[in-house]
Order: C-alpha cells, then structure tokens, then sequence
C-alpha cells in the first residue's frame, strides 16, 4: 500500500470520525503552492529537452476534448439528472476542467514505480483547465449575456493555479539546469511528503463533503463515479492516439477523468452566482477525487495498456 | 483644532459584512465606488443557513469586512449588497452606532 494514499485515508477516516484534526489553512495554502510549483518546475526542466513546436497538436487535442467534455456532462445533468441550467452548467464545467491533487498522485504513483511518462503533460494540465470554464459559462448564460469576460478571464488566467503552474514551467524551462540543483530538495525530493500532507487535508475536506451527499442522492453519486470512468476511455484513446507512452496515457487520461475543486468553483462562484456550490463540489471532491485516487489510478494503468496494446501508437 | 475637539467624540454607522470569500475582489471595488473611505478584513469562519464554513481552503472561507462611514454611505451600500448579493450569496449585514475620535478619517 502507498503511503501516501494510507495519509489519505488517514484524513477521511478522521474527518468522518469528526476529529478535532484540522490543518491551519495557511498550510494548506503552502503545500498546493508546492505541489503546483513543483508540477509546472519538473515540467519545465524536461519541455527545455525538447521542441516546442511539435507539442502543438497535443495541445490543441486537449484544448478540444476540454470542450467538448462539458458538453456531454451538461446534457447528461440537465436531460437524465433534471438539473438546472445553472447547476448542470457548473458541474460540467468542475468535470471538463481538471485536478491538480489528482494528477499529482498519479505521476508519484508512476514514479513511484519507476515508470516514465512524456514531459509535456504537465503542460497540458494547464491547458486543460481553462476550456471548461468557458464552456460552463457559455452553457449558464448564453454567449450574447451580459458577462463581464474581462473580469472571468482575469479570474481564470490569473488564478493561483495557472499563475503558479505556468510560472513553475517557465522558471524550470528559462533556468541554467546545473544552478536548479539548489531548489531540487525542497521542490522535487520533498514533493512525496508534500503530497502526502495535502492528501491528509484532502481526505479531511472529502469527509465533510459526504454529509452533503446524502442530500443529494443516487444520480449525483452515479455521475461522480460514472463520469471519470468515461473521461478515462477517452482520455486513453486520446492519448494512444496523440502517441503518448502509455505512462503518458495513463496521466492524460487521469487528468480527463478528475474534476476541478479549485479553480472551477472560484470561477463559477463568480460568473454563475445562481448555481449551487454545494453539489458540484460534493460531486468533485466527495466523490470523484476519492474515488480516482482510491479506485480509478490503478485502474486508469490498466486501461492504459490495454488500449496500447489494441490501438495502434 | 485644540485637544478638547479631538477628544470629543463623533457618531458614525459601523457596518459588518460577513460573506464568502470569494466575493473579496468584487466587493472592495463596490465598497470604494460607494464611497466607504476604508475598510477592515479578518478571516472568519462559522455556520449559518448556507451550512458551516470551516475556512479549510479556498472555496471554504469566509471574511469579514468592516466597514466605519457615515449614515448615507451605510445606506448606499447595503442597498447595494442587498440587490447585487443577497440572493445568491452567503451574506449577512450588521448596522450599528459607533463613536470615532477622528471624524475626517470616516
């Protein structure tokens, strides 16, 4: 068993037993800035290897399917769930766009057992997680609404996550690759401890999420373990596609299973005020994020391989 | 202005927004364009009709801004809160007295 999925559990089985364990969100704050910078650094260092030009049909790939993701959830929401527009606007938009955590578990989860994967995929985690946002709130409003695009876009381009994932990229692919080996402990050779006290504070959120759950019923609980399940064989056949290794695979389609929690909810928050937090981040984070780090990333390794080996690379 | 005067004391409204903290941005530049001179923000966390806010992380926290002005002003501004927030937002305004040193400041 991983140790860090154990931490976890350890989070989940705490908050469900309302323990008096709470993390001080200032370091919260501190170690997703970590993660996030950590991500976009090790990114950095391996997309200076290569050409930039050749990954643009990847990211162009990713820029569609985190289209066209939200479009298949919304009809699913607002046709079989019977949500409304506003809702099912905003839960597509959390499953079109990705999660950071989850992404993060699966590359240490590859690493972890020596398996590599391709070096701009920490690239296209930050691409996808803006197509969704529009497309959300395109899906609430109507394109011709009254929506202030510059204040989203200011939202959503200059929100934590972006800033700091697309600083790391450039900070690890500007730097003299020698003079990084001063920053390489804290930020690489930490980066397991750093995931695995996040992954306490996330089981801790996810448990106060689930009394929301019981609330909102067996169609919200079916579409959070149903939806990552079919963004994985999408992102799989993708991937294979695109000819990313099958490490490779398997973390781009973990990206296209997992849900949003942090950029998308502030967001919407603001764009789509009439829509109901509460159930798109028990969807998220009360369901798929456990789910996908429990359930879902070894699984995605099998699905990984299994179409590699069916699908042409 | 000899000490007397600055030690007499001057009536204003000291209004208490506790809201979502997602709001912060949107509502310093309400509270300016309405003509609050200043403005205090803690963190805060607790629970309400909207359910408990624990503050754990982004999407979890609460503020609480603070805000000492002038009746009209404390009217403009919850009038505005009122139409622009209530419905869709956790929020809740608090109005009372209060007496200020330095007048000029409010």
């Amino acid at each position: 068993m991983d140790p860090i999925i154990l931490f976890f559990m350890l989070g989940l089985v705490a908050g469900l037993l309302k323990s008096e364990l709470r993390l001080p969100s200032a370091v919260y704050e501190f170690v997703s800035i970590l993660l996030l910078l950590s991500i976009g650094l090790k990114g950095g260092v391996e997309l200076a290897l290569q050409p930039f030009l050749g990954l643009l049909p990847d990211v162009l790939v990713a820029i569609v399917i985190g289209l066209l993701l939200p479009l298949v959830a919304f009809t699913v929401l607002s046709r079989l769930g019977g949500f409304k527009r506003a809702d099912a606007a905003s839960i597509a938009a959390h499953y079109g766009s990705v999660s950071v955590g989850t992404y993060a578990v699966a590359a240490a989860w590859l690493t972890s057992r020596g398996i590599g994967f391709d070096a701009h995929l920490p690239l296209l985690l930050v691409v996808l997680e803006v197509p969704a946002i529009l497309v959300g709130i395109v899906l609430a409003r109507g394109i011709f609404s009254d929506t202030h695009w510059h204040k989203v876009a200011h939202e959503v381009f200059l929100g934590k996550g972006i800033v700091l994932l697309l600083g790391g990229l450039l900070i690890g692919w500007w730097s003299d690759p020698a003079a990084l080996a001063g920053i390489e402990p804290l930020f690489f050779d930490l980066f397991k401890g750093i995931l695995a006290i996040f992954l306490l504070e996330m089981g801790l959120i996810a448990a106060s999420r689930f009394g929301s759950l019981r609330q909102y019923g067996i169609f919200l609980l079916a579409f959070g373990l149903a939806m990552p399940l079919f963004g994985a064989v999408i992102g799989a056949v993708a991937g294979t596609l695109m000819g990313l290794s099958v490490g490779g695979t398997m973390l781009f389609a973990t990206l296209i299973a997992s849900a949003s929690y942090i950029a998308v909810p502030a967001a919407m928050r603001i764009s789509v005020p009439e829509a109901n937090p509460t159930l798109s981040l028990t969807a998220s984070l009360g369901i798929t994020f456990p789910f996908n780090v429990l359930v879902g990333i070894p699984l995605y390794w099998k699905l990984a391989e299994a179409v590699h080996a069916g699908l042409p690379g | 202005m000899n000490e007397m005067d600055e030690l007499k004391p001057h009536s204003r409204k000291l209004l208490t927004i506790v809201t979502e903290a997602a709001l912060e941005a949107s509502l310093c530049r309400d509270l300016e364009r309405l003509g609050a001179h200043g403005y205090t923000i803690t963190n805060a966390r607790g629970k309400g009709s909207r359910g408990k806010r624990e503050a754990g992380w982004d999407s979890d926290a609460n503020i609480r801004i603070d805000v000492v002005c002038d009746d009209a002003t404390a009217e403009r501004i919850s009038t505005e809160m009122r139409r622009r927030y209530y419905d869709n937002y956790a929020m809740i305004l608090l109005l009372s007295d209060v007496q200020v040193l330095r007048p000029e400041k409010f």
